[in-house]
């Protein structure tokens, strides 16, 4: 039934171009409309970016000057080795690598977890349960941190990576996103499997898994992602390099250095912006699934 | 196959405006739900029902499973949450093993001073420009790059790429772009004759500021889902309001924003709770000020009150407060939701 609703809405569009340019778009002025709109947005994404990458390649002289420049001319690369020699650029990166390392992890293996056992196992109080953990997308971090700031400090974690992890790793999105993935797994498939004696930790493994991939790596990318970019909390309870990701690093290099001293600030935001557009750019349509596939089913 | 289609309008949708557009998905787009295909129509809000009583093996590995999660959860979320409320009635500092018990004095305080009603205003304003307008903008980006145009796909990751990078890198950077002296803003208004507004030294610029920060950045979520939710629609109702020769105003109000509704929901929830939430923009642009206050929002005097101003006990009460509002708003938008679906 749905690949011949597909097939028909495939043909409608190749017959009908207006079904898929909907409301704009009819007749070359629309068009031209449509072209010139898509220059226009281009340029408000990119020119900033640009300014941004151009900044962090001039001299200091080069900066603050009015026009501004355009071009990086004379080239100044020096910007990035004066911010990785001012700043332990490297410790902070490595820092980001950990805290992104563990929670995501911690945060997948436990999303799967959680969701297998809210949608295959049969158990009391499961919709319960459900409901205890999906409440908790519903209160914002914000509110949390004061107390947890205390319970951390108490336990003399501040400044340390099990202080940063360790409140971050509940997953109420992974646990909900999985489970709707479970859930939609064909009914016969599972109960194939379990009239073949299949356990219940072997049909999570070798069937419910292998089956899911393509949600897991979108979940996983989101996590990554999310996790990488997390401010606040690293941010409280960091002083320094020891346990400060770079995102904490660049606001101290900010304190110092902003506003004076553009160039090597400009380089810090490259260096850390990059990581991330470049796995978006290779991933970026698993991303795009995760994300719309949470929205999906929410 | 109407009936599939059908239920497919809801391809991205908020689940909670009704039971119906659970059913989620028939044909799914390049950027469609995960395994499309033989989906259990119970999904999600109905698991399927028990048919034997799991073994107590079964109960005992769920437990297993379900535990870290639900003590993680427990002790940094609902614990948290309860005792930002006792917090809320005491005066304590943040660093002394002491908390005197103030009664309700702190949120007396809340009411009588003066800054609360500005930094209820700046949430308000940063809120409800940066939902409104990522909707709005995030769903007209969606209907142009829905058409047939050469290169949209370039466009369409371009839009979307800020939204996977820092807010705190972002914020660093837009602080040069905005930088009123020598920035990109001000230079582009200097060409065609402008002078720029001293962004970092009065409030309103300050605002706006981190406000059209906060947009450019993450513009690309509602733009996604609005895409997404563009792309799973039924093909079918647009070539009847062809064929009926609606005017294209007509078409989109009539045909496309109701098939929107559930994405546009679902938008209105997560884009508040988020914007509501921002820290690291505005802590990297103008750490709440100018002027003291000038970009203080409720998150951001939290954080400000507790950690720099050392009164965890009036940051717990700001916080608590937050909380309230969060509630109420997001019950009237359910309720909203609910009757604008009935009528």
């Amino acid at each position: 039934m749905s690949a011949i609703a597909r097939l028909s809405r495939t043909n409608g569009r190749a017959g009908m171009p207006s079904a898929e340019s909907g409301i704009q778009g009819r007749g070359p002025v629309g068009k031209a409309f449509g072209y010139a709109a898509m220059v226009l947005v281009l340029l408000i994404i990119a020119v900033p970016l640009f300014w941004i990458v151009v900044t962090s390649f001039k001299r200091q002289e080069n900066i603050y000057v009015r026009p501004a420049e355009y071009l990086p001319i004379p080239f100044h690369p020096e910007n990035y080795s004066e911010v990785t020699s001012r700043i332990p650029f490297s410790a902070y990166f490595r820092n980001s690598v950990i805290i992104t390392f563990f929670t995501a992890s911690i945060k997948i293996v436990l999303g799967v977890l959680s969701a297998y056992a809210l949608s295959l196992l049969r158990f009391p109080g499961r919709n319960l349960l459900f409901v205890v953990i999906l409440a908790a997308l519903m209160v914002p971090n914000q509110i949390t941190v004061i107390s947890n700031f205390a319970l951390v400090a108490q336990l003399g974690w501040r400044n340390t990576f099990q202080g940063i992890i360790i409140p971050l790793c509940g997953t109420a999105f992974g646990t909900f996103l999985m489970r709707n993935q479970f859930l939609s797994l064909p009914h016969e498939i599972i109960e194939a499997a379990r009239m073949d004696g299949a356990g219940p930790l072997k049909l999570l493994w070798r069937v419910v898994m292998p089956l899911s991939w393509p949600t897991l790596v979108a979940f996983s990318l989101i996590t990554v992602v999310n996790e990488w970019n997390e401010y606040l909390w690293p941010f409280l309870m960091s002083d320094d390099a020891r346990t400060a990701p770079l995102q904490v690093g660049l606001t101290f290099l900010q304190n110092n250095d902003g506003v004076t001293n553009w160039g090597p600030v400009m380089a810090g935001t490259v260096l850390t912006i990059l990581p991330v557009l470049l796995l978006f750019l290779v991933l970026q349509r698993q991303m795009i699934k995760g994300l719309t596939s949470g929205a999906v089913k929410s | 196959m109407g009936a599939d289609i059908g239920v497919d309008a809801g391809g991205v949708t908020g689940g909670s405006s009704g039971g119906s557009s659970g059913h989620t998905s028939g044909p799914a787009g390049p950027t469609g739900p995960a395994g499309a295909a033989g989906r259990d129509p119970r999904v999600p809000f109905g698991p399927p029902p028990l048919r034997r009583a799991g073994s107590k093996g079964e109960w005992l590995l769920a437990a297993a499973l379900l535990i870290p999660n639900l003590v993680l959860l427990f002790l940094f979320v609902y614990r948290p949450l309860v005792d930002n409320i006792r917090l809320s009635f005491t005066d304590w500092n943040i660093s002394s093993p002491q908390a005197n018990y103030v009664g309700a004095s702190n949120y007396v305080e809340w009411l009588g001073r003066a800054d609360t009603r500005i930094v209820l205003t700046n949430t308000l304003i940063f809120t409800f420009a940066t939902v409104v307008l990522s909707m709005v903008l995030g769903l007209a980006l969606a209907l142009l790059l829905d058409q047939k145009l050469r290169g949209r796909n370039i466009v369409r990751s371009m839009v979307f790429a800020p939204f996977v990078i820092s807010g705190a890198a972002i914020g660093v950077a837009f602080q040069f772009v905005f930088d009123p002296s020598f920035g990109l803003i001000q230079d582009l208004l200097a060409k065609i004759g402008v002078a720029s507004p001293n962004f970092y030294q009065r409030p309103g610029w300050a605002l706006f500021m981190v406000t059209s920060t906060y947009i450019w950045k993450n513009l690309g979520y509602t733009f996604v889902i609005y895409l997404a939710a563009l792309q799973a629609r039924r093909g079918d109702l647009d070539e009847a309001a062809e064929i009926d020769g609606a005017s294209r105003w007509n078409h989109f109000r009539k045909v496309l924003l109701p098939q929107l509704r559930p994405t546009t929901f679902f938008l209105s929830i997560t884009v508040l709770l988020s914007s509501v939430q921002v820290f690291d923009i505005i802590y990297a642009m103008t750490r709440g000020g100018p002027i003291g206050n000038g970009t203080m929002t409720l998150v951001f005097q939290v954080y400000h009150e507790t950690f720099v101003n050392q009164r965890a006990g009036y940051g717990a009460t700001v916080a608590t407060v937050m909380f309230l509002i969060l509630l109420v708003v997001t019950a009237v938008q359910v309720r909203f939701m609910d009757k604008g679906a009935r009528a």
